[in-house]
Formats: structure tokens, C-alpha cells, sequence
């Protein structure tokens, strides 16, 4: 079967409700099934790679730590739109840093995380076969 | 459900996996896996050991796919094969491995 | 034709028509439904960004979304066309797939 390319959108901040850890359960979930996946952080969706996130205090399981783990699942393509952080006012440091390993490339470790802009994502969007939206 | 050990009880769900992470010990994991008739040996210690501390770091409990890589990877290519871990856990890697870790059930796995 | 964007928030709550107009391509589509027809109208807020939108894409109005809210179509901005369920369903097929702004 081919692959076929997927976009996970996600334009939802992450404890205020269910959607950022239900989609990226999806995202861990759909892994098994091989296919191109990418995600896109636009909105209040980019304060789910926010470091040093700590939900103790709030008794919810705390997913963010998970984000760590999507390069294990070949997940390399993590896009963020450079404008939904610079009107939050963060950069790039301000998000966990997220990394792959290229088997091509001798196991190199690799950035999952690109700062894309507006014009470049609304390419990508394009580019894709399936829209799924969090 | 509930698993009963040393005169506590321990609350588990429908499969056997641990309600509470907390209440995971080695002792507890050994019993789990003597009611599945199984015995735990240096290898299986590796793999539920390895759980452990991939669940402590990530919040998750992987994948086959990702388990098997990743066990190749910190504990040698010949331990990376499905061949290993099903041998060593024939109910499945992820999933026995997991409930004797007091991990729950891998995401994605049913 | 490829991306058929759904817009189903009220601008004047949510920022999902915001993210959309940021991120379609032109030469896509904008169908607002559900609470996203209040964007439909003229002389609110958001009128003016609407109507020059519509230089870059083809905007519709599901028409039952539209009447169950009371807006009537002389009140729409010029040029934004009004759809009905029949019409949601032609589109989606005319597009090679969509993209919901929730």
C-alpha cells in the first residue's frame, strides 16, 4: 500500500482541554500504520511544546514528556508556525527541543522541529493527502 | 479486579494491569507473572527494567516496533528481534512485558 | 482545486477564521457553516477582511446555518454564495480533500 502523507493540525493549548493529548495519542496510534505523517503546531497549539511543563499540582497525567518520544515513532516532521509564536512572544529556545535519529545518516540526531511561516505551512497543508484536525 | 499479595490488594483492571503505577514492586511482578505461569529471569528483568525507565521518561509505554528498536539499540542488536522478545514474552512483548512493568497497556495496542 | 477549508467558529469568539485566512492557499475555498456564517456579514468587525479575502478565494455560507440564525442573504457581503447541504456535499467532492478550523 502507499503511503500516503498526514497532517496532524493542532491549534489547541494543552491542559485546558482533551484535544492536544487525544491527538497525540492519534499521532502514536496512527504510528503503527507507517504512513508520512507531520504535525503542525499553529496558535495556542505551539504551547504544547512548551518547556518545563508540570501538571503535578493539577493531578492530570502530564503528556509533554511524550512529545520526546515521537522520533522513536519516525515522526521528524514537526512544524510550527513562526508567527503563532512570535504573537505569543517565544522562540525557538522556549520549546522542548525535539530530535530524530536518521538510520541513512549513521544514526545522526537529527531537529524534528521546523519554524516555518505562514506561507510555507499553507504549502504544506497542501502538499498533504489527509487533513486531521485537534 | 485485584491482584492479592503479601495480605494486600492490589487494584487492577479487566487484563491484570496495575490501576496505580505506584504500587508496582519486583516482588509484585514476579507474582504476576507466576499467575501467568511464567518466571522472570536476567532477561526479562532487562526488558521490564528497560519499560521502566522509558515509561519514567516519556510517559508512555512503546510500541513493538519502537520497544524492539530501542532495546536493540541499549541492549544489543541481537536483543532487537521480535524472535527475542516474543520468546521471552509470548503473550507479547509490549503487552506482558508492560503489565509485569505496572505500566499500562501500550497506547495503540488492543 | 484541492483544499475546501471549513470555518465553523464565530469570528468574534474564536480565532479559527484568523488561522484560516493566515494558511489557504489561494485559490481555495472557504465554506463557512455553523456558527462561522457570522462571518458572512456585512458591516460587522471582520467585514472588511472578509470582503478582501475574497480577491484570494471563493467564499460560501451554508444557507440552513444562515437561516436558523436569522441572517438573511441581502445581508451577506457581495460576492459570498450560499450552499445547502447538496451544496456542502458537491464541494467536498469538488476538492481533493478539506480542512476543518476548529
Amino acid at each position: 500500500m502507499a503511503s500516503k502523507r498526514f497532517l496532524y493540525m493542532n491549534r489547541k493549548a494543552p491542559h485546558g482541554s482533551v484535544y492536544a493529548l487525544e491527538s497525540l495519542e492519534v499521532v502514536l496510534i496512527g504510528a503503527a500504520f507507517e504512513q508520512d505523517v507531520s504535525l503542525a503546531f499553529v496558535d495556542d497549539g505551539v504551547y504544547q511544546l512548551l518547556l518545563n511543563q508540570d501538571t503535578a499540582a493539577l493531578g492530570s497525567k502530564n503528556f509533554s514528556p511524550t512529545f520526546k518520544a515521537l522520533g522513536d515513532y519516525d515522526i521528524s516532521k514537526i512544524y510550527v508556525e513562526a508567527e503563532s509564536l512570535e504573537a505569543r512572544g517565544l522562540t525557538r529556545d522556549d520549546l522542548m527541543p525535539l530530535t530524530w535519529e536518521d538510520e541513512d545518516d549513521d544514526w545522526a540526531e537529527k531537529d524534528s522541529i521546523h519554524i516555518v511561516s505562514s506561507e510555507a505551512l499553507a504549502e504544506i497543508i497542501e502538499q498533504q493527502d489527509v487533513l486531521l484536525n485537534f | 479486579m485485584a491482584l492479592e499479595h503479601g495480605g494486600k490488594t492490589y487494584e487492577t483492571d479487566e487484563e491484570g494491569y496495575l490501576v496505580n503505577l505506584s504500587d508496582w514492586s519486583e516482588d509484585l511482578a514476579n507474582e504476576m507473572a507466576k499467575a501467568d505461569g511464567a518466571a522472570l529471569g536476567e532477561n526479562h528483568w532487562e526488558v521490564i527494567n528497560f519499560l521502566r525507565d522509558y515509561y519514567e521518561e516519556y510517559q508512555i509505554a512503546p510500541a513493538v516496533r519502537v520497544l524492539t528498536k530501542a532495546v536493540g539499540k541499549k541492549l544489543g542488536k541481537d536483543k532487537g528481534t521480535s524472535k527475542y522478545l516474543y520468546e521471552l514474552f509470548p503473550y507479547g512483548p509490549a503487552k506482558q512485558a508492560c503489565k509485569y512493568a505496572g505500566l499500562p497497556k501500550p497506547t495503540g495496542c488492543v | 482545486m484541492s483544499v475546501l477549508h471549513i470555518v465553523n467558529k464565530s469570528p468574534f469568539e474564536r480565532n479559527s477564521l484568523d488561522a484560516c485566512l493566515r494558511l489557504a492557499q489561494a485559490d481555495s475555498a472557504i465554506l463557512l457553516i455553523e456558527d462561522g456564517i457570522y462571518a458572512a456579514q456585512q458591516g460587522t468587525a471582520v467585514s472588511d477582511r472578509v470582503a478582501a479575502a475574497m480577491a484570494k478565494y471563493q467564499i460560501y455560507a451554508l444557507s440552513p446555518d444562515l437561516q436558523a440564525r436569522g441572517i438573511s442573504e441581502d445581508r451577506l457581503i457581495d460576492g459570498i454564495k450560499t450552499v445547502d447541504y447538496d451544496g456542502f456535499v458537491q464541494l467536498a467532492c469538488d476538492f481533493d480533500k478539506s480542512q476543518s478550523w476548529l
